[in-house]
């Protein structure tokens, strides 16, 4: 009797614990703009949102589905251009273009996945490499993307009577998305959906044997993370009132990755702080800017050799109990 | 006519470089399955090791002739082979057996340090560097059409290299036990051979290969830069796709082919799209032949 109380007990305080954390960050977050009147501060604080987004995303194909993806920077240049095409050539309604983006994003993923996920997953990783370099080239050489100079002048849309070119607003706007996006990742994860994911990630055989869809899932994965990426893509475009191919490099799916990798694959909180650190830490070193490629790399490594669930690591659900 | 056979022998250069980098992906994927991002590096780095040599050559006035060129080239092929096998053992060994996904982040990350701490390297730095030898002009006309000695040497070295490589591994003991562990690497131990040191001297050969092409193609277009290595990684991996993964001279048809059809296709669709054909290329030989030309048929799904 007592055991049963005392650990029943042991997961409540934790929850507890947890449920304050969340609400007094998200009080924190709310707070931000009112607090700092700083533009600079305010601005940190729009990236890192888009980078905890971004890598929300980007862990459903990683983290989730342990799929390999190099190229998601084209995901989010996709959507980017997609908004500013629609919105400022063809005056679309900015929700139908938002829309458009993440579709269009995943019409794209979806070409690269039925074609890759057949073959070994670790082809994936060389396609979308292939494929984000793809797209920036084409960006940079099409003249309904504007060419090298991109496309400029994107209209902030209102939303319920509210400019988006408000960097007040654009804040709050992200923070819904990042909240939302946690909630439905970590939700995900958890569903069905997700533990198909993790029994294909751990064991591809064992899962094909247990009458799962492989190819199936990892479309699936790679398709929701592409959705993803174009929506955030989307309010990326006016955010800045402007795309141009030399905001989706290579090094942009980098430090996706590194969000990914450094906040724990698999893990919504994880990836969440890692979103934060991998535009926190970089403001922090300034000074040694010229260093800062040479660290993440070094920091990819060093986090594999020793640490590879990450600073927070997923905890795996069904492990615990019992 | 003339046109054609000037782009031929650009081709059948620049695609013996790709052919000398992908030897080395396809190789280690042979052996431990695992595709080497920073292999195109390794490439970079023999360029910039062959820098340094031909200068430090120059000072003792050697730096110039062929005896110098091919001295920094082994001096080069030596310093990038020991630099292959270091990173394997630090960056990939203590990860054997792990999910695919690890080694291949590690991989991702042992790319950008390579590439960066070149960057940051004073000597090297950020900028294009300019060759220290630029090749002579010096050749004969055929059919209207100068072709230099030194481009055929290029060509020649390549060739040698390659041919050197395939016998080594079809033909000598140690050549041997490395396709055994290729095969089978359980197996491989159980018969007394040593993988570890296979897996070693299968990174030693792939990046000595690659510093190879690295210090000719510093020669050929005369310029280096750190970021070399990341485009020409990935035509590499192209070409040994197109080819057949793990398959040698499948590596070599591929980097030769590859070289083709870039040459060819740029110059018939624009300078600008040039990455866009070799990568698209890439997605259509994994669409309609995902084995490759000379690949075996165990390279499905995995």
């Amino acid at each position: 009797m007592n055991t049963v109380n005392a650990r029943s007990a042991g997961p409540d305080r934790g929850r507890l614990a947890r449920t304050g954390g969340v609400v007094l960050l998200l009080a924190a977050a709310v707070a931000l703009p009112f607090v700092s009147s700083s533009p600079y501060v305010l601005d940190i604080a729009i990236q890192m949102l888009f980078y905890m987004a971004l890598a929300l995303g980007l862990n459903v194909v990683v983290g989730y589905a342990g799929l390999l993806d190099l190229g998601y920077a084209a995901y989010f240049a996709v959507g980017a251009y997609t908004l500013g095409i629609l919105t400022k050539t063809f005056q679309v309604n900015f929700w139908l273009a938002l829309l458009a983006a993440g579709v269009f994003a995943m019409l794209l993923g979806s070409f690269i996945g039925m074609t890759v996920l057949r073959l070994r997953s670790d082809y994936l990783t060389m396609v979308t490499l292939g494929f984000g370099e793809i797209i920036r080239i084409t960006a940079n050489n099409l003249k309904i993307t504007g060419g090298p100079t991109g496309i400029f002048g994107i209209m902030a849309p209102k939303v319920f009577g509210l400019s988006l070119g408000q960097p007040r607003n654009i804040y709050f706007v992200m923070l819904i998305v990042v909240v939302l996006s946690t909630i439905a990742m970590a939700r995900l994860g958890n569903s069905r959906v997700g533990r198909a994911w993790a029994c294909l990630r751990e064991d591809q055989d064992a899962a094909e044997a247990m009458g799962i869809n492989t190819l199936g899932y990892k479309l699936l994965a790679y398709l929701t993370g592409t959705f993803w990426g174009g929506l955030t893509g989307a309010f990326f475009a006016v955010k800045m009132t402007a795309v141009s191919p030399g905001s989706f490099s290579f090094m942009q799916s980098v430090t996706v990755l590194l969000a990914v990798v450094m906040g724990g694959m698999g893990s919504v909180p994880g990836v969440v702080l890692g979103g934060a650190l991998v535009i926190l830490l970089p403001e922090m070193l300034r000074a040694v800017s010229d260093w800062r490629y040479l660290v993440f790399g070094a920091a990819l490594v060093l986090l594999m050799l020793f640490r590879p669930a990450g600073l927070w690591p997923a905890r795996h659900a069904g492990k615990e109990e019992v | 006519m003339s046109q054609f056979l000037e782009q031929l022998l650009n081709a059948l250069v620049i695609g013996s470089f790709y052919a000398l980098v992908a030897l080395g992906y396809s190789m280690v994927y042979g052996i431990i399955r695992l595709i080497n991002f920073a292999h195109g590096d390794l490439y970079m780095l023999g360029a910039f090791f062959g820098y340094s040599a031909l200068l430090l050559l120059g000072r003792i006035s050697l730096g110039s002739g062929v005896t110098g060129v091919l001295l920094a080239m082994l001096i080069a092929m030596g310093m990038t082979g020991g630099l292959g096998v270091l990173v394997e053992r630090v960056a990939y060994r203590p990860l054997r057996g792990a999910p695919r996904i690890i080694p291949l982040i590690t991989a991702l990350g042992m790319s950008l340090f390579l590439e960066n701490a070149v960057m940051v390297f004073k000597p090297w730095g950020a900028s294009f560097r300019v060759y220290p030898v630029t090749l002579g002009r010096a050749g004969f006309d055929l059919f209207g059409v100068h072709i230099g000695y030194a481009h055929l040497a290029i060509f020649a070295m390549a060739l040698f290299l390659m041919v050197g490589l395939h016998l080594f591994v079809e033909r000598s003991t140690y050549g041997k036990a490395m396709r055994a562990v290729a095969f089978d690497l359980e197996a491989a131990q159980l018969m007394g051979i040593n993988a570890n040191r296979m897996i070693s001297l299968g990174f030693f050969l792939g990046s000595i290969m690659a510093a190879a092409a690295g210090v000719m193609a510093g020669l050929y277009y005369g310029q280096i830069n750190f970021l070399m290595g990341f485009i020409v990684g990935l035509k590499a991996f192209t070409a040994s796709v197109l080819g057949g993964i793990g398959n040698l001279p499948g590596a070599m048809v591929g980097g030769m082919l590859l070289g083709v059809l870039e040459v060819f296709g740029t110059s018939s669709v624009g300078g600008q799209w040039k990455d866009v054909f070799a990568f698209g290329a890439l997605i259509l030989i994994l669409v309609f032949k995902p084995t490759g030309l000379l690949g075996e048929r165990t390279a499905g799904r995995m």
